[in-house]
């Protein structure tokens, strides 16, 4: 595949080096001189100088044969139209948005560019570590309509010591994993519900407020 | 009307002054408080600090019942990001922009976008003054026919 990235920042650095291992042709544009010169001599010729949403610079690195369009600059304002330019002005197939400010998330979507938001992922893996949060949503399986989630059972929870054959779980929700003292269990009707548990579940965003409702853990 | 103006540089501050003298409604938006003194003195609308592609700072200058927004800021991108939030999110009516590029302004007016490309329309009035002038000797668009003096 021929991937063009847009922005030589941490993010940038790395992804053009491991889509380059991966036997990528990669190609990433940086406008500040100074980076520039840092990323050339890691990356050598998969590197240029150059700013992703002028359109001379894209017909330059042969954007209209690009299979992937990245854009992952610090500022949504500038992946929105590198992402943008690529579709519409140069017909390329598929572009992803690092998506900054998780505020931007809607008209993002509502412009039909797919994004993946960095700060989201930090927020949860945060979240995840502190020991009083007993939900959190790990991650979104867009096309799919639906989250993983994992859900620290509290000791109050309404369906401790309850087997899953007695609990009514919610339409569209599943239950795929509990990690208990280190172990790992993949649940079945027999496995009761202990305090402590992590659980990791599949649901949609309606049976996602059902069963955090069902197991008591709403925040 | 009511109209939200992002971006209170030169020709926000006078758009925004010639509106609010015409008697409508005007928020300006700027990042720095400073750009407010471009304003006319006698200017009566509002002025809001803030980022303009941040929806708490547009609904703060009213944006939900706005009838026209227009960004000029000095960012081609940040103009075309906050003219689409105006647009598909809060479905304000006449949204223009202020777009320096003129490739990015043709493929966003394909898009469905009014954008002003000063850029363009500075290099024709130029382009007019230069070769108009002086009995239309340089003059080789065979437009108007030069006047003999």
């Amino acid at each position: 595949m021929y991937i063009i990235i847009g922005g030589g920042g941490d993010i940038g650095y790395y992804l053009t080096k491991n889509l380059l291992k991966r036997g990528h042709e990669v190609l990433l544009l940086e406008k500040g001189q100074a980076r520039y010169q840092t990323l050339k001599e890691e990356l050598g010729q998969a590197v240029v100088r150059g700013d992703a949403c002028e359109a001379r610079t894209m017909e330059e690195v042969g954007v209209s044969r690009a299979d992937v369009v990245i854009a992952v600059t610090g500022e949504d304002e500038d992946n929105i139209v590198i992402c943008q330019m690529a579709k519409r002005h140069f017909k390329v197939e598929r572009t992803i948005a690092r998506l900054n400010n998780p505020k931007h998330e809607e008209v993002f979507q509502k412009l039909g560019i797919a994004t993946v938001s960095p700060t989201r992922a930090i927020l949860s893996l945060i979240e995840m570590e502190l020991p009083s949060t007993h939900y959190v949503p790990l991650m979104t399986l867009k096309n799919a309509g639906l989250e993983i989630i994992e859900m620290r059972i509290p000791a109050d929870s309404p369906v401790v010591g309850k087997m899953l054959r007695d609990i009514n779980l919610p339409r569209s929700s599943n239950l795929a994993l509990i990690i208990r003292d280190k172990q790992f269990i993949v649940p079945s009707a027999e496995t009761a519900i202990n305090a402590n548990d992590e659980v990791f579940a599949l649901a949609s965003r309606e049976g996602e407020e059902a069963l955090r409702q069902m197991f008591g853990v709403m925040d | 009307m009511k109209i939200v103006i992002l971006g209170c540089g030169r020709v926000g501050a006078m758009l925004a002054s010639k509106m609010d003298k015409a008697g409508h409604k005007v928020s300006v938006i700027d990042q720095s408080r400073d750009s407010f003194q471009r304003l006319d003195p006698q200017f009566g609308g509002e002025t809001i600090v803030g980022n303009g592609v941040d929806e708490d700072v547009l609904i703060r200058a009213g944006i939900k019942d706005a009838d026209a927004f227009c960004a000029v800021t000095n960012g081609d991108n940040r103009n075309i990001m906050a003219s689409q939030i105006a647009q598909e999110i809060f479905k304000v009516k006449k949204v223009v922009c202020r777009i320096y590029d003129p490739i990015r302004q043709s493929t966003y007016s394909e898009l469905g976008l009014e954008g002003i490309c000063p850029t363009a329309i500075g290099a024709q009035m130029f382009y007019d003054a230069v070769t108009k002038d002086k009995a239309g000797a340089m003059d080789s668009t065979g437009g108007d026919k030069p006047k003999a003096k």
